[in-house]
């Protein structure tokens, strides 16, 4: 009895996060799925049709705003890997009593919602804000140019948007870092930045596998700044998508766009976890110098 | 703290946690730099120079090895950091695990070594460095008991092999003792003996340094003369070591346990000295007896009778009995009370190591 109850354990902590996926996971996708393969109008209905044609038009028709995406997605990730590593290293290894406020500081814009936040930057790039014309006066903009409805906009909102999921990864890894490492390589003669390339970095790398594919998974999807932030030539996928679902209602073609973009971002994750996988960015002696 | 490690020497920094022992390891290894003073190696002045570009390497308590890295390339990674070539790194590497009886798991991570394998690792990255000074900060702390041992020999081997300099920090007095030319026995920040391990044990300095090494056997004392003293409520005996203090002074004798003989008053030796006392309680430790005897008040001492036969241990005095403790005269020595143990007086340790002079 007691064993019977015993091995049934693990599938009833299971059970709560099995449904979960199926329910709002598993079935979603299939009937997108289907979907994705169908033709019809929203008032005629949809009949399955095998139309393989959506995802070819879906690439050809499209294919800008695909780049666009991953390009964006990409720059911001990079650039939430730039300001977000030496902000977690700061917060790790100097921040000292202050450490707890200034995670809190990490997260607190959460409690504001995604669009409000995104929003507020219209307000803040908007062409009479104070800060555009600070950048005016710094020749960083030209006299007559605008920073709002440009791709560096979009970039500067993926940016700050999706910073916190780049930070907290990494600060997770720094944290767990044992700092005697860091003295077992000054004490066979690695400068400071050798210690950081050859153990620091290599030991936090799966915190920056984590936090690259939490920035740049979401970032790609995104259509919410590029809406605010971006003008007509900042539309990236997300944006296509959400006008074929909510205003034009082709639920084929948004499907078949969805299905796409999630099967490139999975070829580009398999990619990016083998390669991150490998010696080269694991820092392995040979390979790197 | 001035103190003088001879080259080739290995050297033992023994005290209780917090005495600054491991901070001294720091200092010399540049984690930490000194307030003031200096530390010379090979005559010269290294302090203010960061940990890297020092002629020390340091085997960790914890090991410190690099996780993501093989064992050839933990090792390998100081003499890659000195552009050494890469035909002398392989052949260098293979030589030192191959010292520590490593070769076969040289493409391992360390996760997949065991504690003392991993703790060969961390000898063999600071020793292939041939650094003027090796550093090890307790590096067997962590393993038990058998493991311990047989690598203390091994260590000790090591170091006779390549005549450098080791630096060893520990709290275990047997782990010094062994492996020691010369024991610092430090105290509060301060080295209350510095000397060979059969003068620290043998004839400790201080009141301290008695206790620390092996067990106290203090028995308060009071100068009589050149070669006497008095023993607090006790007999008059002769002290070839009266002679250092002056007369009238307090001081304790120190005799170790296992020089100490236990009789029944009748029996005792007349011709030596000695003292009454009653028997507290009686251990057996297999090879020995540990008895704990009552002198006075506040005096109990430690004997160490051997096991030679089981008839002589079945006759030992039971508790409760009278005894008599005797003991050769130049068994017994005297030490000054440490000032440590004193009320603090006003302690701004002078940090000045000096360190393999040549």
């Amino acid at each position: 009895m007691t064993s019977v109850r015993r091995r049934l354990v693990p599938y009833g902590l299971l059970a709560p996060g099995l449904i979960w996926l199926i329910v709002f996971f598993v079935i979603p996708m299939y009937y997108m799925g289907e979907l994705s393969l169908k033709t019809g109008t929203i008032e005629t209905g949809y009949q399955m049709s095998w139309a393989f044609s959506n995802y070819t038009d879906a690439i050809s028709q499209y294919s800008t705003q695909f780049f666009r995406a991953f390009y964006y997605a990409g720059v911001a990730t990079v650039l939430c890997l730039l300001i977000g590593y030496p902000l977690a290293y700061a917060i790790a290894f100097k921040a000292g009593r202050w450490k707890n406020l200034m995670l809190f500081a990490v997260v607190a814009p959460f409690f504001t919602t995604y669009l409000i936040r995104t929003i507020a930057w219209k307000t803040i790039l908007d062409d009479s804000s104070p800060a555009v014309s600070v950048l005016k006066t710094l020749h960083l903009v030209p006299q007559d140019g605008r920073v709002l409805a440009t791709s560096a906009a979009v970039i500067a909102g993926l940016t700050y948007n999706f910073l916190p999921f780049m930070v907290l990864p990494l600060f997770a890894a720094l944290e767990r870092l044992d700092r005697r490492l860091l003295e077992a390589g000054k004490d066979l003669y690695a400068s400071a930045t050798q210690t950081f390339l050859k153990v620091t970095l290599p030991i936090t790398m799966p915190g920056i596998v984590a936090g690259v594919l939490l920035t740049f998974i979401p970032a790609a999807g995104d259509y919410v700044n590029a809406t605010f932030l971006g003008g007509t030539n900042q539309a990236m996928i997300g944006n296509v998508i959400q006008s074929k679902y909510l205003v034009v209602r082709d639920y084929s073609e948004a499907a078949a766009l969805s299905f796409t973009l999630m099967a490139i971002i999975l070829v580009a994750l398999i990619i990016y976890i083998k390669f991150a996988g490998t010696g080269a960015l694991m820092g392995d002696e040979e390979e790197a110098e | 703290m001035d103190l003088d490690i001879a080259d080739g020497e290995f050297f033992t920094m023994l005290g209780p946690s917090g005495c600054g022992k491991t901070t001294t390891l720091r200092m010399i290894a540049g984690f930490e730099q000194p307030t003031t003073g200096k530390v010379l190696i090979d005559g010269t002045d290294v302090a203010g120079l960061p940990a890297y570009k020092r002629p020390t390497n340091t085997v960790f308590q914890s090991y410190a090895l690099f996780p993501h890295m093989t064992l050839e390339e933990n090792v390998g990674f100081g003499l890659k950091r000195k552009k050494v070539s890469k035909a002398e790194i392989k052949r260098r590497v293979a030589d030192e695990l191959e010292r520590v009886g490593l070769s076969r798991e040289a493409k391992r991570k360390p996760a997949q070594l065991s504690g003392g394998q991993q703790q060969r690792v961390a000898l063999a990255r600071a020793l292939v460095n041939l650094p003027k000074v090796l550093l090890l900060d307790e590096p067997l702390g962590a393993l038990d008991l058998k493991l311990r041992k047989g690598l203390q020999v091994q260590l000790k081997n090591i170091q006779r092999d390549v005549g450098i300099t080791f630096v060893y920090v520990t709290h275990d007095q047997e782990e010094a003792l062994t492996m020691s030319d010369r024991i610092a026995v430090m105290n509060a920040g301060h080295i209350e003996q510095c000397a060979d391990p059969e003068t620290v044990y043998d004839r400790p300095s201080t009141t301290f340094v008695a206790g620390f090494i092996g067990v106290s056997n203090l028995m308060p004392a009071v100068v009589k003369g050149s070669n006497e003293i008095e023993i607090a409520d006790g007999p008059t005996v002769p002290s070839k070591d009266a002679g250092q203090f002056s007369t009238g002074e307090k001081c304790f004798a120190v005799v170790r346990p296992e020089k100490l003989t236990v009789s029944l008053p009748e029996n005792a030796p007349g011709d030596q000295p000695g003292v009454d006392g009653i028997v507290e309680s009686s251990l057996y430790l297999g090879t020995s007896t540990q008895m704990a005897i009552r002198v006075a008040e506040d005096v109990q001492m430690t004997v160490l009778v051997p096991n030679a036969s089981e008839d002589a241990r079945q006759h030992l005095p039971g508790g409760g009995a009278k005894v008599r403790l005797n003991w050769l005269p130049e068994h017994m020595h005297l030490v000054a009370e440490s000032e440590a143990d004193q009320p603090a007086d006003d302690q701004t340790p002078t940090e000045t190591v000096t360190e393999g002079v040549n």
